[in-house]
């Protein structure tokens, strides 16, 4: 059983136009940018937002069917949100917040608190039961909003940004009893995160969204070794260019052509770390057949050591140690050469 | 926190404003005879124009409530053709002198009336000099207050709960009396005092309306206006008294009024 | 430029012209009068004023009317009235003793009571007895207004009992909801009948059981304006003044 969804709507800047489907056996995190759609995505699936066409189905049941005009209304559908700012009923009690959905849905007031505080005490927050949600930490108001969406026994989990309003120390620590839960429940989990750790940490696959379009699917492996965007590219940290492959060569633009050793045919993604990216004052000399001129546009320190961004013809960042920067003196606006071997050069097809 | 000091000029103009409060009540209070407090609060014309106010301003505030929610619950989600100018029609009470008020209801309601004359005709139902006719009255010019109050408590709130309370299973009705409701209380509150703040002091809509008589149609407002005219220290009294009344009340929950929003 | 402003405001100048009622005035002959009259009076003064001002150009005479009582209180509680017209003697009475007037005041009107019922009479009442009909709307004044106080004696009078549905403020409420058709009969003066005109019709109750009003005109003590006030109320009493409220249907002083 699973989550079908062909989303095509527009709202705002935003134009949205995505396949997306969700099986029992795998959490789904949807990564991407501010302004990507993830929520937005999230939100259709969830009936808040309307189609402008396209379908959603869930279990072979269509929820929203923009040709038929079907639509089922969201407090119909057996769903469960986590909301990035968890939206807590500020004027109920814990307990009265866990209950709601199971109250909503006609269960009996003293079965619902039983439910609720059971719920609680997964989460172990028993002793909140009557507190209101502001005089709860917000670690402790993330878990009372996972508690409250589980509580219902939906089939579909929708997790928005669950833990980004969080500080880091308790992120860490929230994120592991996030992965316990979601493991453990029995229906279809969707999650929403523009944080790269946080998707691989959580997910089986992740879907890679820029500008309302799909941009890359896989597990976390195989999305971080093989960027197929900018943007993956600079959550994972290394160098991504793209061109066409000629036995031995990628030619990326009119003027440029990187040596690759790995390159065969056909349109192609080349990677390159920045670790294997070398910074010269000259021209160098000798084996390297990469080489070429650029300008630094930048220099950042990132855990001891440092990353210059330098641009030109090939566009790459090059990762040094401190001792290096200072000997040679590399400094923003400066001119410097960077030059790379062509068997660091890693190809795949595009 | 250090007390913030108030520039000179600030402070005499919001002295004179508050004298212009205190002084009108400070002259009731000197000015009326206390030693004949008692008869004139005891004479049963006084108690039942008091018993009178009271009923009808209770029951002008619950009809106000039962159709000015749902009506500041359209104006404030429902986009629709001519809202704007229906939302205008439903505040003009608000500036309309109230006698124009009254002269208006009986247009519409008193005997020969557009939907008066109707209600007479088929039913037999006449609502000047009723006591109907006066909840009628002060409903009109006190419902605005409620609509207004309400109606800017729905839009200023956090929509997005409705949307969490949908995910969860409820219902709109649902949604409206667990979530919207208890979410906009302290508008629905303020909205509520003031509504029966204003129809507990209404007078010309009342008496242009409904007319005058002790028991039926005498709310406090008239009963003091007519003691003006024969024995107006007695009217100082129960000037005084619906002055204590409506301070009490307004203190009294001024922290669920002012507090929680 | 602040200062400028504050000195003027307490200047004597300044201080004396807002305490004398109405007018930056330095000389003694004041242009101006402020009448308070009964209700019943409105349109008979209103003629009145406009026929005094055309006779002495340049004075302006300006009215507020309302109940007796509402008048008497005002006066009492500080407005600044010139001429009181009365609708009965207590009224004018308490005004005295209370210490308000100048002078003796002098009956310059009578009037009488009438019973008032919407245009064409169509509850077909033809005397005081009938009011008590059921089907019949009654309303009447207040019994602090004379005219209810008087309504009141003239009912007793013909040993009619009758509740009324409203007690009104003033004749002329009286009159605009018989007009407006909320009411089917009141009792008010021949004087607010007749200033009616078609609008309403009267029915007339017999002198056997009516009440002749008394209405008496005072100036005010204190008043700056007094010989403006002294000079209206003579116009009042005068061949031409008394000839004007005849037409309006009042009964003569005498």
């Amino acid at each position: 059983m699973s989550l079908e969804a062909n989303v095509r709507l527009t709202l705002g800047a935003l134009d949205l136009d995505i396949e997306l489907s969700v099986d029992e056996a795998e959490v789904v995190a949807l990564l991407g940018p501010n302004g990507a759609g993830k929520t937005t995505l999230l939100r259709a699936v969830a009936g808040l937002v309307p189609l402008t066409s396209g379908y959603v189905k869930l279990d072979g049941r269509v929820l929203e069917d923009a040709a038929s005009g079907k639509y089922v209304p969201t407090e119909r559908r057996s769903i469960g949100v986590v909301f990035q700012d968890y939206l807590l009923f500020p004027h109920l009690s814990v307990l009265a917040n866990v209950a709601f959905g199971m109250r909503s849905r006609g269960m009996r007031s003293s079965e619902a608190a039983e439910k609720a505080a059971h719920w609680l005490d997964r989460v172990g927050l028993s002793a909140y039961v009557q507190d209101k949600p502001d005089a709860l930490s917000g670690g402790q108001r993330q878990r009372v909003a996972l508690a409250r969406a589980l509580a219902p026994d939906p089939r579909l989990l929708l997790l928005d940004e669950p833990l980004a309003a969080l500080d880091v120390t308790t992120r860490a620590e929230v994120r592991r009893d996030l992965k316990r839960h979601l493991t453990t429940f029995p229906g279809l989990r969707l999650v929403v995160t523009h944080d790269p750790l946080e998707a691989a940490m959580l997910a089986d696959r992740l879907v890679v969204m820029e500008n309302g379009r799909l941009v890359q699917t896989g597990t976390p492996a195989e999305v971080t070794e093989r960027p197929r965007s900018q943007y993956v590219a600079d959550l994972v940290g290394v160098n991504l260019l793209r061109g066409q492959a000629d036995h031995g060569s990628v030619r990326i633009s009119d003027d440029s052509v990187i040596a690759a050793a790995a390159a065969e045919s056909g349109d192609v993604f080349a990677v390159i770390h920045p670790r294997a990216v070398a910074l010269h004052l000259r021209r160098p000399e000798g084996s390297p057949r990469n080489a070429w001129p650029g300008r630094v546009s930048g220099v950042e320190m990132l855990g001891g050591r440092v990353r210059v961004r330098v641009e030109g013809d090939v566009p790459l960042v090059a990762e040094v140690t401190p001792a290096a920067i200072s000997d040679m003196k590399v400094a923003e606006g400066g001119e410097v050469w960077v030059s790379f071997k062509s068997t660091d050069v890693g190809v795949y097809p595009a | 926190m250090r007390r913030e000091r108030v520039p000179i000029a600030v402070g005499i103009l919001a002295a004179i404003g508050a004298a212009f409060f205190i002084l009108p009540l400070l002259g009731l209070i000197v000015r009326s005879p206390w030693g004949d407090a008692i008869k004139a609060l005891t004479a049963p014309d006084t108690v039942e124009a008091l018993k009178l106010s009271l009923v009808a301003s209770l029951s002008a505030t619950v009809i106000a409530l039962v159709f000015g929610v749902p009506l500041a619950w359209v104006f404030a989600r429902v986009e629709f053709r001519g809202r704007n100018l229906l939302r205008a029609l439903t505040t003009l009470p608000m500036v309309l002198p109230p006698v124009v008020g009254g002269i208006a209801l009986l247009l519409a309601f008193g005997r020969r009336g557009l939907v008066g004359s109707w209600l007479d005709s088929t039913f037999g139902i006449t609502l000047p000099f009723t006591t109907a006719g006066v909840v009628m009255a002060e409903t009109f010019v006190a419902m605005p207050f409620l609509i207004i109050t309400v109606e800017a408590g729905l839009r200023s709130m956090d929509r997005r709960y409705e949307e969490a309370a949908r995910t969860l299973g409820a219902k709109r009705w649902t949604v409206f009396t667990r979530v919207t409701l208890p979410l906009i209380g302290p508008s629905l509150f303020a909205g509520a005092v003031l509504c029966w703040a204003r129809a507990l002091g209404e007078f010309g809509a009342t008496i242009t309306f409904a007319g005058n008589f002790p028991g039926v149609t005498q709310t406090m407002p008239l009963a003091v206006y007519l003691l003006l005219g024969t024995d107006h220290e007695a009217s100082y009294i129960l000037s005084l008294v619906l002055l204590v009344i409506s301070l009490g009340v307004l203190v009294a929950l001024r922290h669920r009024w002012l507090g929680s929003a | 430029m602040r200062l400028r402003v504050l000195s003027l405001l307490v200047s004597p100048a300044f201080l004396a012209a807002c305490g004398s009622g109405g007018t930056f005035q330095g000389s003694n002959l004041s242009d101006y009068a402020s009448v308070f009259a009964a209700a019943s009076l409105t349109d008979s003064f209103k003629a009145l004023g406009s026929a005094f001002q055309t006779a002495h150009p340049g004075i302006t005479v300006q009215f507020n009317f309302a109940g007796t009582p509402t008048l008497v209180t005002q006066i009492e509680q500080g407005a600044a009235a010139d001429v009181f017209a009365s609708a009965d003697t207590a009224n004018m009475d308490k005004l005295t003793a209370d210490g308000f007037t100048s002078g003796n005041s002098q009956v310059f009107a009578h009037n009488k009571l009438e019973i008032v019922v919407g245009a064409g009479n169509p509850k077909h009442i033809t005397g005081l007895a009938d009011l008590a009909k059921p089907g019949v709307i009654y309303i009447t004044e207040a019994a602090t207004v004379p005219a209810g106080k008087y309504a009141l004696q003239s009912l007793a009078s013909a040993g009619v009992k009758v509740t009324p549905k409203s007690l009104e403020t003033d004749v002329k409420s009286v009159v605009s909801k018989i007009e407006l058709g909320e009411a089917d009969a009141g009792i008010v003066y021949v004087t607010d009948v007749k200033a009616a005109g078609s609008t309403v019709a009267g029915v007339p109750i017999p002198d056997s059981v009516n009440v002749i009003a008394t209405y008496p005109i005072v100036a005010i003590k204190g008043t700056p304006n007094l010989d403006v006030a002294d000079t209206f109320i003579a116009y009042v009493l005068s061949a031409d003044g008394q000839a004007m409220l005849q037409s309006f249907g009042f009964l003569p002083a005498s």
